[in-house]
């Protein structure tokens, strides 16, 4: 079993509410590791909109979802805290008391935790990858049908049917072509919305006759025991064409889902975790929820209302970490001690 | 005011009064239409407000921009008559417009 990772806060989510709950407890010495499932920070800032400009952040007139992500980056480094993307906590289990609480944590990638308490900072949920509407594709799924590829290995020899025209699909249909006997790229339409140089590449080896184009939609999958031997695909003109495949791999985006959060004893409403506008605490102690996954009355579901929960929920975090400690208000204009902590004084 | 109607996976019927200018999104968030999302909020950003246009109005709503085009890539069950409902906005040449709208939008 893998050693715990003992820490003072754990935060599920790395978007802007969770990075900025990495600031406030860390100016009240609250040690914070994060985990995202995605593979960079940001959450839907930097996965749905990096490029559009946001123009109700305080401060800022109009600022990109990833120019966001960037600045909150360099605000929170001095407080080192860890990340641990790719990752997705299945398991928030209470240790401790109602007092002092402490909770076991597990995530997707056997990664264990220990922590005193939990912010959830989750969003909307989880960024799952969209799924295909083919009957029956659920008993592919693991042994043929693959949402994302972990070893290319896993590839070699095989006839792959890839599915979809963003950069995750073109990407892997170039990676695929040396590896895979054979690889078929099936889009809807003859556009791609990849970056155009991937494009240009996937083209090359069209013409070079290293991978088969076809243009449609996958109506039905044929196989057995989940093991695919055919994908039934319709084009635009009706007609229906047969891709010889052992494996298919659609890239459609990802999709937010609640996800395991709802199995962790929490009161939820509507897929919602409910809190109270003081702490911002759930119906356990010592886990609290900000940003767009709480509800409360007068909820808005704004990135400077998830900034404000974060501030007061580390007020509450702070009695659970350092219960005996005398509590003082100082600003970071003027506290010698906050400014230290920030490295500028 | 324009008039909009709602068909959704179950056949049941929802009619409603529209703001002109406002999007058909946000007239279905609005009223509750269910089976639109909207996860990203009118982004046109996540492809969870996907609707069918009534094919009769399929001529006067017009064809998704390259952008959204990009986005319905990622719609779930796309047809050709397959819109984003946070790119259409509301004017008086669309009073009456039929749309349906999916199972569900991933």
């Amino acid at each position: 079993m893998a050693d715990k990772t003992t820490t003072d806060c754990l935060i599920i989510g790395a978007g802007p509410v969770g990075l900025f709950a990495v600031f406030e407890l860390g100016l009240l010495d609250i040690k914070a590791h994060v985990v995202d499932i995605l593979d960079k920070i940001g959450g839907q800032c930097a996965e749905l909109y990096p490029e559009k400009p946001i123009y109700d952040i305080p401060g800022f007139p109009s600022v990109t979802g990833q120019g966001l992500v960037d600045n909150l980056k360099a605000q929170i480094e001095p407080f080192g805290a860890q990340f641990h993307l790719g990752e997705m906590v299945t398991e928030v289990e209470a240790l401790g008391s109602e007092t002092a609480p402490l909770f076991s944590i597990k995530t997707t990638a056997g990664t264990e935790f220990e922590a005193k308490s939990v912010l959830i900072a989750a969003g909307g949920g989880s960024f799952q990858p969209k799924k295909p509407p083919i009957p029956g594709i659920e008993a592919y799924e693991q042994q043929s049908v693959f949402y994302s590829i972990r070893r290319m290995e896993d590839f070699r020899g095989r006839n792959v049917l890839i599915v979809g025209g963003g950069d995750s699909a073109l990407d892997w249909t170039l990676n695929l072509a040396s590896i895979a006997q054979r690889v078929t790229l099936l889009h809807r339409r003859d556009e791609f919305r990849a970056a155009p140089h991937s494009v240009d590449k996937m083209r090359q080896l069209v013409r070079e006759g290293i991978v088969d184009l076809r243009i449609g939609q996958v109506i039905g999958l044929e196989g057995h025991d989940g093991r695919l031997q055919n994908a039934l695909c319709r084009d635009n003109d009706g007609k229906t064409l047969e891709v010889k495949c052992d494996a298919m791999m659609p890239f459609f985006g990802l999709t937010m889902k609640l996800g395991p959060i709802a199995n962790w004893g929490l009161s939820l409403h509507e897929n919602l975790v409910p809190v109270d506008t003081e702490k911002f605490e759930t119906s356990t102690p010592g886990i609290f929820a900000i940003g767009d996954i709480n509800t409360y009355p007068g909820k808005l579901k704004l990135i400077l209302s998830g900034f404000h929960e974060g501030a007061l929920a580390a007020q509450k975090v702070q009695r659970y970490v350092h219960p005996d400690r005398r509590v003082t208000f100082q600003y970071t204009t003027s506290s010698t001690s906050l400014q230290k902590k920030l490295g500028v004084a | 005011m324009a008039k909009i109607q709602f068909i959704d996976f179950s056949g049941t019927v929802h009619a409603v009064d529209a703001e002109l200018g406002s999007t058909v999104m946000e007239t279905a968030i609005k009223n509750g239409i269910p089976g639109i999302e909207a996860e990203c909020g009118g982004a046109c950003a996540c492809a969870t407000c996907h609707v069918y246009i009534d094919p009769e109005w399929q001529e006067k709503v017009g064809a998704p921009s390259s952008m959204e085009e990009d986005m319905l890539d990622f719609a779930y069950d796309i047809r050709p008559n397959s819109r984003l409902s946070c790119q259409i906005k509301v004017s008086n040449d669309l009073d009456g417009l039929t749309v349906r709208t999916p199972e569900r939008q991933a």
